[in-house]
């Protein structure tokens, strides 16, 4: 038995459930520019109602570009949670 | 990258083939897509020119509104992009929808939606080089020769952007699912797993199926040249 404070694995698995988290942070941004985009969206049906299909897809069109930034941290939280390739790096 | 799901190791000699789910629930999509269309072939022999049965109108629509919405992003032109776009939208539509029905989708797996954004990928330079011939490589020179790698960074960035975002939107929907799914049985009694299925798979999974082709689009024709 060596005289860890704390067992490596178990630092790196908790580690990494906290960095999950905090990649997670990354939902701000989209939640802003979706919302952003949805307000512009509202305006632009106000003033020309009878554009709204082409306002719509553009929007909706926008919204998805402006989520990647928070997928890309949703995938990092992914892989951290699930295909963690930190754990395997511990000294036994 | 399937992360949650189960192989079937198979043996053929010294090497060892893993049967993904994604893989089996790929066949099924397959299947129920070849189903659909050789019905829709042999039906056609009945077809009039002037639409008749409901069935007629009701392929027609499809079909047509697919070629217009690829001709109001890529021109007259190149309308026939619709037919590959139109199996793309198809087969993406189908697989999203899938965890309707208890699969797993088959685009919550990297490799499914990495080998359809390549597919993008070699469309985008291959019409790039088709159409504008050696002047095609003169515009990564551009604005100045100084951001080659920028440019082609942005270019690289592209499948993996289309890739990730169709991926992590399913794969986060049905992880959410699972969890759902593996609460105390009071919170599937009543209906929230209905709505959420609702949002994630029926409303996340037609608006990313539309994205993904409506960015493909978008991406090919930029290389195109325009005509007036």
């Amino acid at each position: 038995m060596n005289n860890y404070l704390i067992e490596p694995h178990a630092f790196v698995l908790g580690c990494s459930a906290i960095g999950a988290g905090t990649a997670m942070i990354a939902g701000i941004g989209p939640g802003v520019g979706q919302g952003f985009a949805a307000g512009k969206g509202a305006e632009a049906v106000g003033r020309q109602p009878e554009a709204r299909g082409t306002i719509m897809s553009t929007m909706l069109l926008g919204a998805a570009v402006a989520e990647t930034t928070g997928i890309y941290g949703l995938v990092i939280a992914i892989i951290l949670l699930f295909a963690n390739p930190l754990v395997g790096q511990v000294p036994n | 990258m399937d992360f949650g799901s189960f192989y079937i190791p198979i043996k053929i000699g010294g090497f060892t083939i893993r049967l993904t789910e994604t893989i089996m629930d790929t066949w099924v999509v397959m299947a129920v897509l070849i189903i659909l269309a050789v019905i829709v072939r042999i039906k056609l022999n009945k077809f009039t020119d002037v639409p008749e049965s409901g069935f007629q109108n009701f392929i027609e629509t499809i079909v047509e509104s697919m070629d217009s919405f690829v001709e109001s992003n890529m021109g007259k032109k190149y309308k026939y992009f619709g037919n590959w776009f139109f199996g793309v939208f198809a087969f993406i539509l189908l697989s999203n929808l899938s965890g309707l029905f208890g699969f797993r989708p088959p685009t919550a797996d990297l490799a499914t939606t990495a080998a359809l954004a390549l597919t993008t990928f070699v469309l985008i330079h291959f019409m790039g080089i088709f159409t504008a011939g050696k002047g095609y490589f003169k515009g990564y020179l551009e604005p100045v020769p100084f951001l080659l790698p920028l440019n082609i960074i942005s270019e690289l960035a592209t499948p993996v952007s289309l890739s990730f975002r169709l991926f992590g939107n399913i794969l986060g929907g049905s992880i959410i699912m699972g969890l759902i799914y593996s609460l105390p049985m009071i919170v599937k009694l009543i209906p929230i797993p209905a709505v959420l299925h609702i949002y994630f798979d029926v409303f996340a999974g037609c608006l990313q199926t539309f994205i993904f082709v409506m960015l493909s689009m978008a991406f090919i024709g930029d290389k195109i040249p325009e005509e007036y």
